[in-house]
């Protein structure tokens, strides 16, 4: 591919608009400050967070140590797991349902309410799944994981939705048409070409899933019932009570977590393209 | 001594968009393609090549008419049904597969056992040349090697009949010429049909055996080069296919077996039959290799004023205007016997030669 020998950005540079430097730093040391700052003190070995007191791995053994820690973590893996898995399936079968079909009345209205969960303020699907939880909770007596599991599921399936629908989107219709043309059914034509391209685009999807059903707080307070502290819930109810560094070690726990799942993400979708 | 017919196209529109944005890719087209033929499709950009190509493998269906393969049905099969397939001109080779799997690919849909896949994609290899790139990523080899491996692809599940959209297109000129000699050697190997899309009317009269040639959706005329070269029925097909020149003439005479137009000059020419109406004015065609320039103003057909003289190498184009304000180009082979120096402003005279001239309709 030959591209053409002046390239746009030689004509025009934002890097040479006054002030840029400036504003591009003040913005990098606002973000990552902060995190930076939590990050260093995890491996603080005093027991308080405004004073280092030298190089320790204590409070990752203390939190490693601590049940409630490790009950939450395995509540939020739980919830993850499930969570990204079926909202992963759903995603897939809308990202089909809005790209391989002819175009259909209302197409836009559908891709929009996939979508809403992310324009929605988090605050009132969370109230409004509270007061439908709480009255089937009510009605059937059943406290079990699966409200938070289909909560989780519903606001996981939009983050899901994008990465597999811009793959399906960049995928060239013609291999479709041609694994038609050399005998393929429908289905086949789906498990043989379409899934197998569509895999890193599903991957990506997952793991954006994982993540975000791993980090969510507002939804999992107001759907958890009684001893259903998911790891950023138990936080919250630490940190009203008492602040330890233990909570840095964990945040910075979950930190790695995220951060190794967007480079898998970002990995994966690079080698393909 | 005619083969049997393969695919028969019968009276075939397809329309696209409904009510004002109705439009009409395909206008009741029919056509025959033989066993074994090489046949080829011919007309400009938009003329609807690609939309009979598609109604025959079955990706679109026809808004009327009918499709039959060796008398068969096929208008409303999906195209996995049909023993048909297609070389795509941007070659659709799956990118997750090697080259291998890629050719062995409709095989494998069609259930054949993993020995007979193995063969078969080994034969295919040996057929295009490409042994050495069995297990290689079709992104890992060139435009060309795709291009085989597309019609290797194409020709595995021995399919009644390959269709090829200007399969060719993509490739520099050097390795087009390669191709065109290979995809011929190919068809004539194979015993297959092929129905070939190009818009290169070069390509088309050297490699088929009979050509299509279309426009706004019709087909104007089926025939081989040379009858489509020679006497070609439209104005269109004589335009669209090499230079020629385009004259008014009077028919003054009409029979099954001939008819007779009067030139301007008043000359009375035989040409072959004509569904003309007798005593109408009719356009002729002739091309500028099928006239000589002579002395001799009393036996020659037309005469004129020679205006422009263009050099080509191989020959010289004298254009020459006649009393009538029409223009007539004459080509002369600058190797040839034939006298070539005239110079503009001397009057001339043209002489054609036996069966030069056909009636076209406009
Ligand atoms: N899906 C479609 N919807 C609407 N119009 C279409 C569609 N497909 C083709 N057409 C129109 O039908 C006409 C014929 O198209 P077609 O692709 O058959 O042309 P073609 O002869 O193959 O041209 P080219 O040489 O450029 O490939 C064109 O005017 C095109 O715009
Ligand atoms: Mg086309």
């Amino acid at each position: 591919m030959s591209s053409s020998i002046v390239s746009p950005k030689k004509l025009f540079s934002i890097y040479k608009l006054p002030g840029f430097t400036f504003i591009a730093i003040t913005c990098f040391v606002m973000l990552y400050a902060p995190i930076m700052i939590l990050v260093g003190y995890s491996f603080n070995e005093g027991s308080s967070l405004a004073l280092w007191e030298g190089l320790s791995l204590r409070w990752y053994y203390s939190a490693w140590q601590n049940e409630a820690v490790k009950d939450a973590t395995l509540l939020s893996l739980i919830i993850a797991l499930q969570a990204s898995l079926y909202s992963t399936v759903l995603a897939t079968m809308a990202a089909l349902g809005t790209t391989r079909t002819r175009a259909y009345r209302g197409q836009t209205a559908i891709y929009a309410m996939i979508n809403q969960p992310l324009m929605v303020p988090e605050i009132v699907t969370a109230v409004a799944l509270l007061i439908v939880f709480a009255t089937i909770k009510q009605a059937t007596g059943y406290q079990g994981l699966s409200f938070l599991v289909i909560a989780h599921t519903a606001f996981c399936v939009p983050f899901a939705y994008l990465p597999i629908r811009a793959r399906l989107e960049d995928m060239d219709r013609s291999l479709e048409i041609a694994a038609a043309d050399l005998y393929a059914t429908p289905w086949r034509c789906f498990r043989r070409v379409t899934l197998p391209l569509l895999l890193p685009g599903i991957l990506a999807g997952a793991m954006l899933a994982f993540v975000i059903s791993l980090d969510d707080v507002v939804i999992t307070e107001f759907v958890k019932s009684a001893g259903q502290d998911t790891l950023p819930t138990f936080m919250l109810g630490q940190i009203r009570r008492v602040i330890t560094p233990e909570m840095n070690a964990i945040a910075s726990a979950l930190l790695a977590v995220s951060v190794l799942m967007v480079s898998l993400i970002f990995l994966i979708n690079r080698k393909k393209t | 001594m005619t083969d049997p017919v393969a695919i028969s196209v019968n009276q075939v529109s397809k329309q696209f968009g409904q009510g004002a944005d109705a439009f009409f890719a395909l206008d009741q087209v029919s056509v025959d393609i033989r066993e074994n033929e090489f046949f080829t499709l011919l007309g400009p950009s938009g003329c609807g090549k690609t939309t009979l190509l598609r109604l025959i493998a079955g990706f679109e269906h026809p808004t009327a008419g009918h499709i039959q393969l060796h008398g068969e049905e096929i208008s409303h099969l999906p195209p996995f049904k049909r023993p048909v397939n297609t070389v795509f001109q941007n070659y659709a080779l799956f990118p997750h597969l090697t080259v291998a799997e890629n050719i062995g690919f409709g095989l494998d849909m069609q259930d054949k056992p993993a020995a007979e896949i193995e063969s078969t994609v080994t034969e295919m290899l040996q057929l295009v040349q490409m042994e050495s790139m069995r297990d290689r990523r079709t992104d890992q080899i060139s435009g060309g090697q795709q291009q085989r491996v597309a019609l290797a692809r194409a020709l595995a599940p021995h399919p009644r009949v390959l269709l090829l959209d200007e399969p060719l297109s993509a490739l520099d000129y050097k390795l087009r010429k390669g191709m065109q000699i290979e995809l011929k050697r190919l068809q004539l190997e194979t015993g297959i049909t092929f129905i070939f899309v190009t818009h290169d009317q070069e390509e088309a009269l050297t490699m088929s055996d009979r050509i299509a040639v279309m426009n706004n959706g019709q087909i104007l005329q089926v025939g081989s080069p040379n009858d489509i070269y020679d006497r070609p029925s439209h104005r269109f097909v004589a335009d669209f296919i090499g230079d020629t020149n385009f004259l008014s003439a009077e028919l003054v005479e009409s029979s099954s077996e001939h008819a007779v137009v009067k030139l301007s000059s008043g000359k009375n020419l035989v040409t072959g039959p004509t569904e003309a109406t007798l005593n109408n004015v009719v356009s002729i065609t002739v091309r500028p290799e099928q006239a000589v320039l002579i002395d001799d103003l009393a036996n020659a057909d037309l005469q004129g004023t020679v205006t422009n003289i263009m050099y080509s190498g191989t020959d010289s184009h004298f254009h020459i205007e006649l009393p009538s304000q029409e223009e007539f180009v004459a080509k002369v082979q600058n190797a040839g016997p034939a006298r070539r120096d005239w110079e503009t402003g001397q009057t001339v005279g043209i002489k054609f030669h036996d069966n030069a001239v056909q009636i076209v309709e406009d």
